[in-house]
């Protein structure tokens, strides 16, 4: 669809206020579907915020149980975050092959992700394992409760990016580059990349400045 | 293996919830017979189970909203006939029923007749008003409407097996944590309004889209119909509120099912942080509710006073101002609990700004219908109806506004007569508005006007003799509900809400009448031209009921009111019969995606109530599969040939030409 935009006059402008641009008509199906996929991702910040909200006003009811700088281990989280981040970059690397329909460094790219994701999601796993062998569950105080739910909120979003991305790694496999295809691919970055945005939030809230409580 | 399941849930020992779970569920399995005997089953599956289209969509939300409506209906004839009787007596309702009875009825009302009703009509009308085929996601739309009927299903399911929350209809903690409320009751709360609320994010994100990225050509913002305006408001509010509800919600039900402590009493969980998660969701959902009756009533209103909307551009700016507003005075709902001097003054002042934008709007319509040509159209007796009523409840919205007032009104009957003030004149006016003027669209032949006026009449004046007693009772001191009381005083109000209750039933009926009525005298009512109120936007411009791809062509937009200015031009041009040249148009495939998916989502939900834990993953991975299944399908459009297009499309010009050559002849 084209998107130059034509310009009119008189009838357009009943208050006449000067040039009104027409609008060209309905968007492209590519572009419909990566707006509201935007949408769909600024209504889940919504909800981590909510989430976000609840740890900071119960990260210091510790109720007599461990304060955040007694159980969290940075260089843990360290290699987490790099691991995500690095992740962005390999799914970057999968959509531009993908846009190029190039399917060998499609697959390269978003298998190295999926390990990548995978990586971090064991990391997160055992810490809260551990965390929960020793006592620490999410029912100990409410400050637990609000650092499981954050975390362990994104780490299900992780995990279903993980299927997600398995499930597309199998769609290019069956059905080839197709449009449809492709249009889910672009939402599938968007997706990883917003994830990677909300750790951002999560490293900095949870980890560095619940350290300080 | 069954989880919490067994016999003893089913309330054999209660013949109330029995006997009317038993003739629903005779109901619905004589229609089901009906369907399959006569062979429909076919027919409903194709056409409108398996759906993909916007307008059958929104006619299905609606018929789910309407028969919610009547349940939501019945459990407030129930409470009315209680607190009737129950002047120093028990009544006829136990507590424990009677608590469960207010809180369905909020829920309902609510989530499954205000919301499906006005996400229908936005459903039927915004594309038609936008000029285009479909909404942005058409099958997406599909699972939304489904998981919305998941919700609704699982609610009425909790009538006969097992129970439903006592806890009100935002199940405040610590009341709806394990230790208080240790049933299934709160999770069939919760889980019900989990699912649809997915359902309800789905279409939001689907409208948002839709009025942002899919207008016809020179449909600019600032000549979009106000209905879309309010669509967008309402939607955009809907992405940003939604989760919020959501993520509440995950919040209790972490602490119920697995023992966190978000809101407890113990382990430093703040139940306050439940009052202003839940309310930052709770406020703006009545505007995302009123916003869309605001849209229809501009409709209406300026389609029967035979004029533009006057002060269109400040009716946009009111309606994103309210859009925005909505989100800064949630604390308004709980004044009383101690959030100080300060806090309370600033949400008092934004509760109170708020009906600036609002008394924007009544004037504009106001002014709209002043020097107008008025047509007394049920749909306009609405509108009207909505005018008086909307200002008496706004007038007290802004009383129970300032903090010391509400802290002597707070959680009373005032506050009950105030909100259904608000809500039944404001949403249920605007939903029937809507239902009456954009039916002949929908269906193709209009409504009985006798009947709807009739309707309309017993439902304005029940209104008033219903809720203007429970202002009395209220400023008397009674507190909401109570299931049994000792004060004489508050005795003869309740009386005669118990009157205006059967008014309002009357009223009802009427609505059903008319329905019946309608149907019976279709062909006289048929609606040829597709324009049966001489309307002004574009949704009049195609056949009632539209063709599949609603246009043959995109329309041209010129200008503010696009069709009235086609029909103008039509007339001076004298009707050229200019030959159009059509081509083929390609439409959405139907999917059985939707109610695939709600079906397992059903299931998930209800196992997830009963804890039925290889059943919830059984949902779950069928739910999963669905989506695998749905992404693999390599058709998923299918094309209606040129002339087939033009066939349609004649039909329709034939019609609406020999209308506007008689106007032109008069």
């Amino acid at each position: 669809m084209s998107m130059t935009a034509t310009v009119g006059r008189a009838h357009a402008d009943p208050h006449h206020i000067g040039l009104v641009v027409e609008h060209p008509g309905p968007a492209s199906k590519r572009i419909v579907t990566a707006y509201g996929f935007w949408v769909f991702l600024l209504s889940d910040i919504v909800m981590f915020s909510c989430f976000f909200a609840a740890y900071a006003v119960l990260v210091s009811q510790t109720a007599d149980g461990p304060k955040g700088s007694e159980i969290f281990e940075q260089r843990n989280v360290a290699i987490e975050t790099v691991c995500l981040l690095l992740s962005s970059f390999t799914c970057g690397m999968a959509s531009i092959a993908a846009d190029v329909r190039n399917r060998f460094w499609f697959y390269l790219g978003m298998a190295v992700t999926c390990v990548l994701g995978l990586i971090f999601l064991l990391i997160e796993f055992r810490e809260f394992a551990d965390l929960v062998s020793r006592g620490y569950g999410p029912s100990r105080s409410a400050f637990l409760t609000a650092f499981f739910s954050l975390v362990g909120c994104h780490g299900l979003h992780v995990s279903a990016g993980v299927l997600w991305l398995l499930t597309m790694m199998a769609q290019v496999f069956a059905k080839g580059f197709r449009a449809d295809v492709l249009r889910r691919m672009m939402c599938f970055a968007l997706f990883w990349h917003a994830l990677d945005i909300i750790w951002v939030g999560v490293f900095s809230v949870v980890y560095l400045l619940g350290s300080g409580v | 293996m069954l989880g919490k399941l067994d016999w003893s849930v089913i309330p054999f020992g209660q013949p109330i919830p029995l006997i009317a779970g038993a003739v629903v569920l005779v109901g619905i399995l004589a229609v089901l017979i009906w369907v399959i005997v006569k062979g429909h089953l076919p027919y409903l599956w194709h056409e409108w189970i398996t759906s993909v289209d916007h307008k059958r969509i929104g006619v299905m939300y609606i018929l789910l909203a309407s028969v919610m409506l009547l349940r939501g209906g019945s459990d407030a004839i129930m409470m009315r006939i209680q607190q009737a009787i129950a002047y120093q007596s028990q009544g006829y309702l136990p507590p424990e029923h009677y608590n469960q009875i207010f809180s369905a009825h909020g829920t309902i009302m609510i989530f499954f007749v205000a919301m499906p009703f006005v996400i229908g009509l936005m459903n039927l009308v915004v594309p038609l008003q936008l000029g285009v085929r479909d909404v942005a996601f058409p099958t997406l739309n599909s699972v939304g409407f489904w998981l919305t009927a998941t919700g609704a299903l699982l609610v009425n399911l909790s009538l006969v097996i097992g129970e439903f929350a006592r806890t009100g209809w935002l199940a405040f903690p610590p009341l709806s944590e394990l230790s208080y409320s240790p049933g299934v009751g709160v999770d069939y709360y919760a889980w019900s309004l989990q699912i649809s609320g997915v359902g309800t994010l789905v279409a939001g994100i689907n409208l948002v889209t839709t009025v942002l990225k899919l207008r016809t050509k020179g449909m600019n913002y600032l000549r979009m119909p106000m209905f879309c305006w309010t669509t967008l408001a309402s939607n955009l509010l809907i992405v940003a509120a939604f989760p919020i509800l959501t993520a509440t919600l995950a919040m209790l039900l972490l602490d119920r099912y697995l023992g966190f402590h978000f809101f407890t009493n113990e382990a430093g969980g703040n139940v306050m942080m439940f009052m202003n998660l839940i309310w930052a969701w709770g406020h703006p959902e009545v505007y995302i509710l009123v916003l869309p009756a605001f849209g229809i009533f501009s409709e209406v209103v300026s389609t029967f006073s035979g004029k533009a909307l006057f002060g269109y551009r400040s009716m946009v700016l009111a309606t994103m101002a309210i859009c925005i507003i909505s989100f800064m005075v949630w604390l308004h709902h709980f004044f009383t609990m101690g959030a100080g001097p300060d806090v309370n003054a600033i949400f008092g002042i934004a509760s109170m700004i708020i009906a600036v934008p609002t008394g924007v709007k009544i004037y504009n319509w106001l002014f709209t219908m002043y020097g107008g040509r008025i047509r007394f159209a049920t749909p306009m007796l609405w509108a009207v109806g909505f005018m008086v009523t909307f200002i008496i409840g706004g007038l007290t919205g802004v009383l129970v506004a300032v903090p010391p007032a509400d802290f002597m009104l707070h959680n009373s009957m005032f506050l009950v007569a105030h909100f259904h003030n608000v809500i039944i004149g404001g949403v249920l006016f605007g939903a029937f508005a809507g239902f009456e003027y954009w039916f002949p669209k929908a269906f193709g032949f209009r409504l009985d006007e006798r009947w709807g006026k009739l309707a309309f009449w017993f439902t304005f004046s029940g209104f008033y003799v219903t809720f203007l007693p429970l202002y009395v009772a209220g400023m008397l001191g009674m507190t909401r509900r109570m299931q049994h009381y000792d004060v004489a005083e508050w005795r003869p109000w309740m009386i005669v809400a118990a009157i205006g209750m059967a008014v309002l039933s009357i009223g009802v009926i009427c609505q059903i009448m008319q329905l019946v009525v309608s149907i019976r005298n279709r062909e006289a009512l048929r609606d040829r031209t597709g324009d049966p109120w001489d309307g002004r936007s574009l949704e009049w411009a195609t056949s009632s009921p539209p063709p599949v791809f609603n246009f043959a062509f995109h329309p041209d937009v010129r200008g503010e009111d696009a069709y009235w200015d086609i029909k103008i031009h039509a007339q001076q041009q004298s009707l050229e019969h200019t030959a159009p040249e059509y081509h083929d148009i390609e439409m959405p495939r139907n999917s059985p995606t939707g109610f695939v998916c709600a079906f397992f989502a059903t299931i998930m939900g209800f196992a997830l109530i009963w804890h039925i834990w290889w059943m919830v993953i059984l949902g779950g991975i069928g739910a999963f599969a669905t989506f695998v299944v749905f992404a693999w399908r390599d058709h998923d459009e299918y094309v209606i040939p040129a002339d087939e297009v033009a066939r349609i499309d004649r039909i329709n010009l034939e019609e609406r030409r020999s209308l506007v050559s008689m106007a032109g002849a008069i």
